[in-house]
Parts: structure tokens; sequence; C-alpha cells
């Protein structure tokens, strides 16, 4: 399974800036390079796309390249930090319960693939036996 | 002047008030620019002809009759496509939504609308705004207008297109890590990313939640004043939108900038940014100081992560809010035995493969297992992002770094390794992390002739700082309005 693959950050991944964080400059990019173990099959079931052997791998590949370059932030020290789901501080924004008229039926199903008696039709959800 | 396209809204206003000019001849002048310039530019997806000589004639009436509606009475404007617009097709420029009519407007949409504006139609897009060239578009790529061979950028390169060919006066984008800014730089434009929560995203079909917002492409900075003040505003449908007072932006073009203080962020300035965009950034902040600003250099350490954390955090959002393109209410259907088996189906089949790619990399590090390690992780950079940022505002009032590193590259240049297009948006990236406004301005020409964008960056509703020194480095660059080769000779434009 996954290991944790936190490292700390020396000054010297703060030195070079753009360069790394763009990897532009030859030769080194990481200081580090993070093993990423992804089971692209699982996440391909997990995100409904459905994808033949070979896009799976392609694909696969493509992720393991770009998360290495995302694992980046796992070299900062973060002990004691809040995550930051969003940028303003904002709470609940309430407003007055006021009744207001929704979109007609007709006109929310008027896109729909298929539609039957005011209701959006799909397959059995269920596997038959 | 050979055209009523080639006039600025401010020009095209003053013209219109005066009565030189009526909405019918400024819309056809529009009609006719596209005709000559679509078929190399595959800017827009939909034009509207119909109901956009309707909303010219009425326009001309309504002024007949002494009426007004706004700030863009008789203006006509394009719409990027992933701002549903009702009864006219939008496509987000997914073939998963393609055909899809709309059965209302979004709320920047209705204000457009309100304020007068003429709806010419609906411009190209990297599909869901995922992408820095228009290449990932599901209807083909757009056309840079001073080099056909070159992409305009993105994701809202057809809203910069059309802006920079004059085939629209304004037109709407939407910046998620510099989708307005950078195609606005590369075509010589201006763009304008609002602070997060200014522009309400009702009717903007969602790519990343915490980081998206729409905002203005004009020519000038003055004109994206104006169509800022006519979008933003309070708008109970947007959960977060900004509840306190809306300035008029406009009143800070010509305030110039003595005194004001400059950071030149140094992470940005400096290696990995090419010579030409790096040479004519540092002759604007030369003229900056010369106008009375007080220039220093600012380092912002977290900068090299901020790329990192973004692409952990747009894709993470945008797999969840594409999980809503499933077959059922609108949109493509695959057909198959199972509601499960459809939608894998339909969306194998509807997405490209960017887009696929950010699902994907966006539900591996939700997952179970990963979570904490990749999207917990990149949360708490942003935290560290922003609060580099904070402390760089102590001593400066804005950021300025060049809007993107290189100008427009060649199509199919950067499309082999997903990453490295990814690297496109460095300098935009960290202004919707952090929630507050940015503006590219266009500053003058590389060595093969093509647009240098200027960003100016500003705290958190900070729009009035923001305008008052993108209007000084417009007035001192000497862009004067500079318009795109495709546009003379042999155009006859």
């Amino acid at each position: 399974m996954h290991e944790r693959t936190l490292c700390p950050a020396s000054s010297e991944h703060r030195a070079s800036g753009l360069a790394r964080a763009s990897g532009i400059r030859s030769g080194r990019t990481y200081n580090r390079r993070v093993a990423i173990d992804i089971d692209i099959a699982y996440v391909a079931r997990l995100a409904r796309i459905e994808l033949s052997d070979d896009e799976l791998q392609h694909f696969g590949a493509q992720l393991k390249g770009i998360l290495e370059h995302a694992a980046l932030v796992q070299q900062l020290p973060t002990d004691g930090v809040e995550p930051t789901a969003h940028p303003l501080p904002m709470v609940n924004a309430f407003r007055p319960d006021q009744v207001t008229p929704p979109l007609e039926r007709e006109t929310a199903l008027s896109q729909a693939p298929d539609a039957e008696a005011g209701y959006f039709r799909v397959p059995p959800t269920l596997e038959a036996e | 002047m050979s055209s009523p396209a080639d006039l600025t809204l401010a020009e095209a206003t003053a013209s219109l008030r005066a009565g030189e000019l009526s909405s019918r001849e400024l819309l056809q002048g529009t009609l006719d620019r596209a005709g000559l310039t679509e078929a190399e530019l595959h800017a827009y997806l939909t034009i509207d002809h119909e109901r956009a000589r309707a909303a010219a004639a009425a326009a001309d009436e309504a002024r007949a009759r002494g009426e007004t509606t706004g700030p863009l009475h008789g203006i006509p404007v394009a719409i990027k496509d992933n701002m549903v617009t009702a009864g006219l097709e939008t496509t987000a420029g997914s073939q998963i939504l393609a055909g899809y009519i709309p059965p209302y407007d979004a709320a920047a949409v209705i204000a457009l609308r309100k304020a007068g504006a003429v709806i010419v139609g609906k411009t190209n897009l990297d599909e869901f705004a995922m992408g820095s060239s228009t290449e990932n578009s599901g209807y083909g790529p757009s056309a840079n207008p001073w080099d056909t061979e070159r992409v305009p950028g993105g994701s809202s390169g057809g809203s910069a297109a059309v802006v920079a060919a004059g085939s629209a006066m304004m037109a709407l984008g939407s910046d998620t890590g510099g989708s307005i800014r950078q195609p606005a730089a590369l075509c010589g434009v201006v763009g304008m990313k609002p602070t997060y929560g200014l522009v309400s995203r009702y009717g903007l079909i969602a790519f990343a939640s915490s980081l998206d917002q729409i905002g203005p492409i004009a020519r000038t900075v003055g004109d994206a004043a104006v169509a800022l003040e006519v979008i933003a505003g309070h708008d109970p449908l947007d959960a977060t939108s900004y509840r306190g007072a809306y300035p008029r932006y406009r009143a800070s073009i010509g305030r110039g900038v003595a005194g004001l203080r400059v950071g030149v962020v140094a992470e940005l300035a400096g290696e990995g940014i090419s010579p030409d965009v790096l040479s004519a950034f540092r002759s604007v902040v030369d003229s900056l100081a010369d106008a009375g600003a007080v220039v220093s250099e600012v380092s912002l350490p977290s900068m090299e992560y901020a790329l990192s954390a973004y692409y952990l955090i747009a894709p993470a959002e945008c797999s969840a809010n594409l999980a809503r393109f499933d077959g059922v209410r609108y949109g493509l259907r695959v057909e198959g035995a199972t509601v499960e088996e459809m939608t894998a189906r339909t969306r194998a089949l509807g997405f490209g493969p960017e887009v696929t790619r950010r699902v994907l990399l966006g539900t591996y590090a939700l997952s179970a297992g990963y979570y904490e390690a990749f999207y917990g992780q990149a949360q708490k950079v942003r935290t560290l992002v922003i609060q580099d940022f904070t402390k760089a505002y102590e001593s400066v009032d804005v950021l300025v770094s060049p809007t993107s590193p290189m100008t427009a590259f060649e199509f199919g240049s950067r499309t082999e390794d997903p990453l490295s297009m990814y690297l496109v948006d460095v300098c935009t990236i960290p202004s919707n992390l952090v929630g507050a406004p940015g503006i590219s301005v266009p500053v003058g020409l590389d060595g093969s002739g093509l647009p240098i964008g200027f960003q100016v960056m500003a705290p958190s509703l900070g729009e009035e700082i923001l305008f008052r020194v993108a209007a000084e480095v417009e007035r001192s660059s000497a862009w004067n309005d500079r318009r795109p080769p495709l546009l003379e000779a042999d155009h006859g434009v």
C-alpha cells in the first residue's frame, strides 16, 4: 500500500524558485523522487469512466508523472498548518426562506436523454440475477 | 477608423451616444469582422445572428425613445461557452454537452443583458476550461490572431481571440488558474480575474468551485473596469457571493501610481521566464518607478509549491463537480445494461483526454489512503501560499510579474506532455489559490511579433488599486491598442 513520503524541506528546496517549480532548469528537477503507487483500473472504476487496457496504461503512466511533480507538496513542513478549503473566511450564507417558482418540470426534462411520465428514465440500478 | 469593430468599448459608447453610430451598424461591423476572421480563428463555437440583430435593433429603438439601459447599451459582447445562456447551445467545449440548450441564463449573462449588451455568441475554450491553449476543446482549437499557427492561450482562448480580432468588443472569460489572464496576454488584450466572490458563479459550469471566477476580457483597462462594474454584485443564488460594497472601478483609472508600493515577485521574474518577456516586464517596472511608484523585490518562498498544490486541488474539485455528467439529466448518453455501465460508457465517450486525466487525478487524490498525503497536504500548502501573500502585502500595495513565462506557442508543442502544459500557468495560479484579483495588460511584442502580458496582483477586494496600477502600466507601455497583423492588408479591413 501507500507509503508516506514526507520529506523535510531544506533551504535548498526554497532557493531555486520558479526554475524548480516549473522544472525548466535542466538536469535536476526534484531533490527526491517520490514513488507513486496507483491502481489505475480501480481509480477509473471510482471515477465511472470505462477505459480500455491501452487507455488505462496510457493514463496510468501520465498520472504517475504528474503525481511525482505534485508530490512536491509533501516536501514542505506543514505541522500545525490549517488546510484551506476555500479562499474566503466564510461561514454560512443565509437568505430569507421565500418560495419562488421552480423550473417547470417539462423544461427540466427537456434536455434529458430519456424521460417518461415526468421522470428521468435510467437503466436498472442493480444488475439482474 | 475603417470599421466600428476597431473601436474600443469606450469609443463605441461615445459614438452611440452622439448618434454617430447605431447599435445595428456596430453589430454589423462586428459580424462582418467575424465573417472575415472566423475561418482562420475558429474563436466562436456559436454565433447567434438572429437574436443579436434583434437585440441591436431593440437597443437602437430604446435609444431613439431616450432610454438607455446601462453602460453596455448596444455593445456587442461574447460569452465563454461554459456560461449557460437560455435557449442558446452551451457546451463548455465538451462533446458530452453537444446540443445542450440551457433553460436559464447565468447570473453574469443576465447582468450583461440588463446593462444593454448585445450577445453575439459563445466562444471556444478548452473542454470544461481545463487547459491553456484551447487545444483541449472538443470542437477543435482556436487560433491566435497574431499568428494563426499558434495557440491563443486558454482556457478562455476564444474570448481573448474575438476581442483581439474585433469580433466582439468585450468578452467574458472564467479563470481557475489563469484562464482569463494567460490568453489575454497571448492575444494582446486586457484580461481581469476579480476577487473570488465578486462575480456570481451561478450558471458557470463548475470546474473547481473554490478557484473559479468570471471576469472580463477587453481591449483596454478602462473597458475592463466598465465590464466588471456590470457583472460584479451580490447574488443570493451563489452562496460564496460577496455581500459588501461594490465600488465604481472606473474611478481608479488615471489616478497614477505616485507613492504606491509595487513589489516584483522574485520567484516569477528570473529563471524560467523567456528573455523577451523578462525584458519587456523589466522595462515596464522601470516606467512605474519613473511614474513615482516605490518598487522593491519581494520573495514568496511557497511559490514553487503553488503549482503542485494547484494540480491536486483543481483536479480534486473537478472530479467532484464533473460527477454530474452521468447521462441522466442532460447531454450525451451511451446505453448500458445498468446505470453504472451507462454512466461509465457515457463519460468515456463524452470526455476528452485532458478532462479524463484530471478526473482520474482528482479521484486518486481524494481516494482513501491518499487523501491526506495529496489533497490534504495540498490544502495546507494553499494556506502557506496565502500566508506568503498576506505577509508580502504588509510591505507593498500590489505585486507584479509577467503573466505568462512565454508568448504564444505553436500548436502541438505542449500536448504530448501534460505537465509541460501545466507549467504555462505558473505565474497566474497563485492568485486563484489566494482568491485575490489579478489583471494582465499587454505591454509589447517579442522578437517574433507576439504580444507580451504584464500581470498586476492585489490583495482580495483590492480591485481599485489593481485598476489604478494597470491603467498606468497601459499608459506607460505605449501599447496604444495595437492590432494583430491578421487585420491588415490582405483582409482589407
